[in-house]
């Protein structure tokens, strides 16, 4: 079993190591965390090294408590996070983005819409057939987050609460592959950031007729969506609070990616 | 001159030795320090946040919002998932020994042993990732399961992992019998089968016993493979074909992102010593066999 949890340490050093574009960077960033989050970093990253050739940016996933906790123990600069750290005092917040989620099922089931109760009653588990919300005579295969992800805090907050998701379902532990096993599954039902479901080959659920669209989380009459954290040990370095404001500015990267500035909310967290 | 070189090989021994005890001595030190490290943070669980080793052994309900961390589901997942793959592998793997050692021609050995060695070489995670990509759909679209992600997919993995440990233990178990015991049966006019069946078996008994215990400890511990195909579902698996999860794919998937020092850490440090308590048990075993052969 140590064997394994150094397989898995080093399968994680190397994803960080992944990043790492310029053989010789005078400074040398590392992110980890959310994989909500990780597709705008990933973009951002990118295009920031060919603006600053002299910085390396490495970023790699785990999910919003691996970020919050790397953060915390200065493993990493930047830990990414679709929630607060509120165990953590020592973690500056950087708020960067807004992002939505959808409740996504697989493409052939037919319903298209369900209201909070109904989605709340598929996740505690009491309505296990898409036929009881008139769709196909189909079992609803639940596809639940890791503990630790972030997507399931704001899932759990803002669509379950304040009911309780039961967790006999599958886990998967990370958003892409959330979406991958979505789309082979008959009848699977699960949650993920726009990010990773936005022209994705499953269908994103309407929440009580809202559509699962930028525009509707913006004005607040779509309910599942969270701010989008950068955590940093203290106070950031400046060259990590040049990365972060970069990635809260960089407009045509977070439309790209379906996230939406800070600035842009008519509504706040406590409207909800 | 002689002296000196005499001299010199002395020292140099000395130098040799003394490395070599160092190595010995720091082995027995890592361990050491291993265990009492995962003996520390496994019973945090139970000294420090009160929870009762009863309930975190027997009770299925892992709920951490009501501090309540039981892990009867994962110690019966890996149960069930080791007992599937020694039940499927570990026949399998003692025919592969037996053919290869008794009837194999030489030439047959000579393809059979680098592929069977080159199975120990794959890393776990392509056995997973392959499980994965052929187990998982096939599980999905022939049998009762929604999803593909079951325990029957896990265990399959998991006895094609196991097979090269339970195969090159069985084959040294019957290699080693005294060819005597072969020559006498021939002599006695029992077919080639017939000595392998009634006497040669027996004979290897004690071996092949170390044989499958190595292939369950093997079992046992694998994470990465099992992680990939059986679905990880905290709930227990109503059939051979519903997910659910074992001590190590827990470990594994929470263990990231959990908080140091909470309920959830100590939890995961319970179920990591539990499974050196389990891997300890299995090798006391083994010496315990092997001393009673010998």
């Amino acid at each position: 079993m140590f064997r394994n949890a150094a397989i898995a340490a080093l399968a994680l050093g190397f994803s960080i190591s992944i990043g790492a574009q310029a053989a010789l960077a005078d400074v040398s960033l590392t992110a980890a965390g959310s994989t909500a989050l990780l597709p705008l970093v990933k973009d951002a990253a990118g295009a920031y090294q060919t603006a600053h050739p002299d910085v390396k940016i490495s970023v790699s996933g785990g999910g919003s408590g691996t970020g919050i906790n790397q953060a915390a123990a200065k493993a990493i600069d930047i830990g990414d996070s679709d929630i607060l750290a509120p165990t953590h005092p020592e973690l500056v917040d950087h708020k960067v983005a807004v992002t939505g989620f959808a409740v996504v099922v697989n493409p052939d089931v037919t319903v298209k819409s369900l209201t909070k109760q109904q989605i709340q009653s598929i996740f505690d588990g009491t309505v296990t057939n898409w036929k009881q919300f008139g769709g196909q005579d189909q079992k609803i295969v639940v596809i639940n987050r890791t503990l630790g992800s972030g997507t399931r805090v704001v899932f759990e907050k803002t669509v379950m609460a304040p009911d309780k998701l039961v967790d006999s379902g599958l886990t998967e532990d990370a958003t892409g592959t959330v979406i991958s096993v979505v789309k082979q599954t008959p009848g699977a039902i699960s949650y993920a950031a726009f990010s990773g479901t936005h022209g994705q080959p499953v269908t994103e659920l309407a929440i009580g007729g809202v559509a699962a669209t930028e525009a509707n989380v913006v004005t607040g009459k779509y309910p599942f969506w969270s701010y989008e954290h950068m955590f940093t040990n203290g106070p950031a370095t400046p060259d990590v609070q040049k990365f972060i404001d970069y990635v809260s500015n960089a407009t045509d990267l977070l439309n790209k990616n379906a996230f939406l500035k800070v600035g842009a909310m008519k509504v706040t967290e406590t409207d909800r | 001159m002689i002296a000196s070189i005499a001299q010199r090989a002395h020292r140099n021994e000395r130098i040799a030795l003394n490395v070599l005890r160092f190595a010995a001595y720091f082995v027995i030190f890592a361990m050491a320090v291993l265990l009492l490290y995962l003996a520390v943070e496994g019973t945090k669980t139970f000294f420090v946040d009160r929870f009762s080793l009863f309930s975190f052994l027997f009770s299925p309900t892992y709920d951490l919002d009501s501090n309540h961390p039981g892990a009867a589901i994962f110690i019966v997942g890996t149960l069930l998932v080791t007992v599937f793959a020694i039940a499927v592998g570990g026949p399998f793997g003692i025919a592969v020994g037996v053919f290869l050692s008794e009837i194999a021609p030489p030439r047959m050995a000579l393809v059979l042993k680098p592929a069977i060695e080159l199975m120990v070489g794959i890393p776990s995670v392509v056995y997973g990732w392959l499980g994965l990509v052929f187990l998982v759909p096939i599980i999905r679209e022939h049998t009762s399961s929604a999803s593909g992600f079951s325990l029957a997919g896990a265990g399959i993995v998991l006895a094609i992992m196991i097979l090269p440990t339970v195969i090159s233990l069985s084959e040294d178990a019957f290699t080693s019998l005294p060819q005597a015991l072969r020559e006498g049966s021939f002599a006695l006019g029992a077919t080639r089968f017939q000595t392998i069946v009634r006497v040669l078996l027996p004979s290897a008994s004690t071996g092949l016993a170390v044989a499958l215990i190595l292939g369950i400890a093997r079992a046992v511990g694998e994470t990465l493979a099992i992680q990939l195909v059986i679905g990880n579902a905290t709930a227990f698996p109503v059939n051979v074909f519903a997910p659910t999860a074992t001590l190590t794919t827990v470990i594994v998937g929470q263990m990231p992102s959990a908080t140091e020092g909470s309920l959830q850490e100590h939890a995961l440090f319970s179920m990591a010593f539990l499974l050196l308590i389990i891997a300890m048990l299995l090798i006391l075993v083994v010496r315990f066999a092997l001393r009673k052969r010998s």
